[in-house]
Parts: C-alpha cells; sequence; structure tokens
C-alpha cells in the first residue's frame, strides 16, 4: 500500500526533515521524492509505502495535516489509488 | 512514479473547485420487518437500520481520511414505508419517528423511504402513509418522503396529483415556523428510479438487493473551472472537456463506493453520474451554463446548453464506472445553486424557462420557492405538467417545490446549509382548478408500448 503525500506553501528551513521525521516514526518508508521551488512557492511530492505504518492511517494523515498548520503550509495525504483510478484508464 | 500534474489538479479539485463525493448511501430493505402491530413493526425497523448501518458512518470518514476527498453525506434509503405500514392499517407516523431514531442512533443526516408508490393507482396503505405525511414530517427531522404519482408505462394517477399539491401545502403550513422545511423534504416522483442515493427523493425500490451502497458524486465546480480554461472552443471541444472531467470525478466514485462497498460487506450498487450544486460559490451549475457564453441562466439558449452539458456528463461518466444508475445527470435545485438564485433575482430565469430545462436534464423543478398563498390547485398542476414531460420523454422528473408561508414574490426564503436559499418565483395565478379536480388518470402514452 502506497500513499501520496504532498506539502505545498511558502519555503521554509527543514521542511523535508520535519515531514520525514513524521513518517519515521510512525514506520512509513518514503520510496520516492520530487521538489520544485517556484520563486518562493515551495511543492513537493513523496510516495511513501505504508504498508508498515504503526496505527492508524487517518491518525499519521492527522499528525502532518497539523504539522501543516504550524508551519502554514497545506499538506495531503492520500492513498495513490485515488490518483491511479482518476488519471489512468 | 503518478505523474506529478496529475496529482496536483486533484489536489486543486478538492481544494478549489469542491470537487467531492456528495453521498455514501446506503439502502435498505425493510420487507422482513412487516408485522400487522405497528409498534412490533416499529422496533423490527429500529433493529434493522440500526445493525446494517452500524458502522456506515465510521467507514466513510475512514474513506474520507484514506484518499483525502470529502465525503459531504452519509445516507439511509429504506423500502417505502407504505408497503411495510399497509399491513397494520393504521397511519404510520409511528414509522416515522422509528427512523428518525434510526438515523439518529446511526449518526447520518437524513433518511429516505417514507415513501408511496401509486402512479396506477393507490393500495392498502398508501393513502394512509400519503396523508400522515405534514405530520410526519413536523415530528421528526431527518426524514424524507417521496410519492411517484405517475409513469411511461402507467401514465399519470391525477388522483394522486391532486392530492399532493394539498399535502405540500399542508407540510410547509405545519412547519412555517421552521421556514416551511416540512416541504422541502417531500418529492414527487414521475418515473421514480430505485437506486437514487441524492435525498429527498432516495427509497430503497423492492427489485434492490437486501442491502447496497450506492454512491452520488459532485463536481458542478470542476466542470465550471475546466469550461473556464477554454474561452475561444468550440462547442464541440467543450464538450469533450467536460466528457474527460465527468470521466475522473466519476472515477472517483467508483473508487471510494466499491471500497465503502468491500469494508461494510455489502454489494456496491451504482454511481449517480449527477452535477450537484452546493450554495457555495462556484459550485454550481448556472455558472458552468454562463460559463459557455450566456450572459445569465434562464437567457434562450441555456436548455441547450445544459442539454449538452449533461448528455457530456453522462458520456464522461459512463465509462468510468461498472454500474450506472440512480437519477445522472445535471441537478438545477434553484435554492441550492448561487448560480440560479442570483438568475432568479436579476429576472432571467423563470419557473417556465426551469420547466423546459428539465425537459433535457436530471430531475425537476427542485427546491423552488413559491408565494404562500399560492393555492393547491396550482401546485398540483404544476406537479402535473412536470409529471408529463417525465412521462412522455421516459425520463425521471420531480417536483420539490416549497410554498413559502407569509412570503410574497421576490422576497428570500432562507434554509441554511446545504440547502440554501430561496428567491420566492412569480407564479402564473390563472386557475387550473377544474381540470385537477376531474380526477382519474392520464393513459399511458404511445411511448410505453415498446414490447
Amino acid at each position: 500500500m502506497r500513499a501520496v503525500i504532498t506539502v505545498i506553501g511558502k519555503d521554509t528551513v527543514g521542511i523535508l526533515a520535519k515531514v520525514t521525521g513524521i513518517c519515521a516514526a510512525d514506520n512509513v518508508n518514503v520510496m520516492d521524492v520530487t521538489q520544485t521551488v517556484m520563486q518562493d512557492l515551495f511543492a513537493m511530492t513523496m510516495l511513501a509505502d505504508i504498508s508498515g505504518l504503526q496505527g492508524d492511517f487517518g491518525a499519521f494523515s492527522d499528525k502532518l495535516k497539523s504539522l501543516g498548520a504550524d508551519l502554514n503550509l497545506q499538506i495531503h495525504v492520500m492513498h495513490e489509488d485515488i490518483f491511479n483510478s482518476m488519471h489512468r484508464v | 512514479m503518478i505523474n506529478n500534474n496529475d496529482i496536483l489538479e486533484t489536489i486543486q479539485m478538492i481544494q478549489d473547485e469542491n470537487l467531492d463525493i456528495r453521498t455514501i448511501t446506503m439502502g435498505i430493505s425493510l420487507l422482513d420487518c412487516i408485522d400487522p402491530v405497528l409498534d412490533k413493526a416499529c422496533t423490527k425497523v429500529y433493529d434493522k437500520i440500526t445493525k446494517a448501518a452500524e458502522n456506515h458512518v465510521k467507514v466513510g470518514e475512514q474513506l474520507e481520511k484514506r484518499y483525502g476527498i470529502p465525503i459531504i453525506n452519509k445516507r439511509i434509503s429504506v423500502t417505502p414505508i407504505a408497503a411495510i405500514s399497509a399491513a397494520t392499517k393504521q397511519s404510520p407516523v409511528k414509522l416515522a419517528l422509528a427512523l428518525d431514531k434510526a438515523a439518529k442512533a446511526t449518526g447520518v443526516n437524513y433518511i429516505g423511504g417514507y415513501s408511496a408508490l401509486v402512479h396506477k393507482g393507490f393500495s392498502a396503505g398508501d393513502l394512509e402513509l400519503i396523508k400522515s405525511i405534514p405530520e410526519a414530517l413536523s415530528q421528526t427531522e431527518r426524514v424524507c418522503s417521496s410519492v411517484n404519482i405517475g409513469s411511461t408505462h402507467a401514465g399519470i394517477n391525477m388522483d394522486a396529483v391532486k392530492l399532493m399539491g394539498e399535502i405540500i401545502l399542508e407540510a410547509s403550513k405545519k412547519t412555517a415556523d421552521n421556514f416551511c422545511f416540512g416541504a422541502a423534504k417531500i418529492v414527487v416522483f414521475c418515473n421514480a428510479v430505485e437506486d437514487n442515493p441524492f435525498m429527498a427523493g432516495a427509497f430503497h425500490g423492492t427489485g434492490e438487493p437486501d442491502t447496497v451502497i450506492n454512491v452520488g458524486v459532485s463536481g458542478p465546480g470542476v466542470v465550471r473551472a475546466a469550461v473556464q480554461k477554454m474561452p475561444h472552443a468550440t462547442i464541440d471541444e467543450i464538450a469533450e472537456q467536460i466528457k474527460r472531467t465527468a470521466f475522473k470525478i466519476t472515477r472517483m466514485g467508483q473508487l471510494v463506493g466499491a471500497e465503502a462497498a468491500k469494508m461494510l460487506d455489502v454489494p456496491f450498487g451504482i454511481v449517480d453520474l449527477s452535477l450537484a450544486p452546493t450554495p457555495a460559490v462556484g459550485d454550481s451549475v448556472a455558472y458552468i451554463l454562463e460559463e459557455m457564453g450566456l450572459e445569465k441562466c434562464g437567457a434562450y439558449g441555456t436548455t441547450a446548453a445544459l442539454a449538452l452539458l449533461n448528455d457530456a456528463v453522462k458520456k464522461g461518466g459512463v465509462m468510468a464506472s461498472s454500474h450506472v444508475g440512480g437519477l445522472s445527470g445535471a441537478f438545477i435545485p434553484v435554492s441550492e445553486d448561487a448560480g440560479m438564485i442570483r438568475a432568479v433575482q436579476a429576472g432571467a430565469l423563470t419557473l417556465e424557462k426551469l420547466e423546459a430545462m428539465t425537459a433535457v436534464c436530471s430531475v425537476g423543478l427542485d427546491m423552488v420557492v413559491v408565494p404562500g398563498d399560492t393555492s393547491a390547485d396550482i401546485i398540483s398542476a404544476i406537479i402535473a405538467d412536470e409529471a408529463a414531460i417525465g412521462m412522455v420523454n421516459n425520463k425521471t422528473t420531480a417536483v420539490r417545490i416549497i410554498p413559502a408561508i407569509g412570503r410574497k414574490e421576490g422576497e428570500m426564503l432562507d434554509f441554511g446549509g446545504l440547502f440554501g436559499s430561496g428567491p420566492v418565483m412569480a407564479v402564473n395565478k390563472f386557475s387550473p382548478a377544474k381540470f385537477i379536480s376531474r380526477g382519474g388518470r392520464i393513459p399511458a402514452p404511445l411511448q410505453s408500448l415498446k414490447n
């Protein structure tokens, strides 16, 4: 099972470290990261393996969401199936 | 890796364009709850619903988290109650109370199926149920009611049409201190469908499985944003773009519905390919039509634009889902659509134009507010006209009309929440009383003879 984590917002120090920190704490393996910085807007997409996730998916998602709120970023965690079903025939 | 643009597009759809799953509705058969003793029937109904839908809301919330997509409503539809209450030979108001209690216990916001199917005539229990609707809706909070008064195969039951005009008026009067909300929970259908997940007209048909999950998707905001990006496109290019967008929206509905069914261990029924607007700015069907090039919804050209939209949504959606059903098409509820409200206020959209629009889209005159002094005959005649459009065109049509007690044309009736607020619309006051009072049945049209 894989999830897509997206982070969008103003670039600040340590975004990647903080997000991956939460992933590591919950035993979520980050498989791929792409990021772009356009002017000062930061957009990062991560593909993460959640099959070893400790605890509930909802709780994991809430932790990242509240991190987003603290850093003034939008963080979304979504199961990869939604992208596969919407964008692939 | 999934394409980055696809990911950002999806997030933008949800974040900025109000993409959501409008409803996950669990259909529950109550046929095994029939009992001649009313109180026993009530207990059986309550027990069956609360057991079947025990995890319905919880699963919906889990899926919201997993896919990051809002699921606005979790609802229940049940077998038309007239079939359940017939054996009791009593007014079924107590069953409405049992439904309301079950809805609150399971956490769903609405439960549909306080219904009777009388397109060809009244059977045992039907009249008792219809006459109890105003009472039942004023005593309950979450119960929704619908009555099917016509079909392409049976014609139109004009006795029921007459009765429903009176019932709607009475329901509105009984809830006059609560924005006449009773009338907003009654839908009068022609060609009602058995697997509709949308309220207030949802009921669980007798041909359905014991329990089933049906999903209604939404996304007028997404379609509008897609059309907005092509200001110089031809109509065929717009149709193509709407198809693509509808495909994506529907795939999401299919995914969530199938997953919900699996988690609840209930068969997956259908995806209803609908564009269901909300009062949120930008989530409007009227604005899509305006984006296509109409100054205001209701201008000449609106019916053509709506026909194109409705068809493109179906064509795009049908390939995205294994089973399509329900009402499937664009909804045009006035009070729930910011663009429709503005069009009415600007004088661009009239009841007559809305009626014409219902010939080419799903459902019919929906959430239309009329002056409080509108007579029952006129409401009945509006229902008859709408039913005739459905009967002749082999499609579902419905009337959800709210006589705003104590209010006049031009004033507003504010329901709040998803139901929005409706401007009181002008009604043609010439009397149809004699036509409505004749009674009887409009014979089924030639279109019914397909065998």
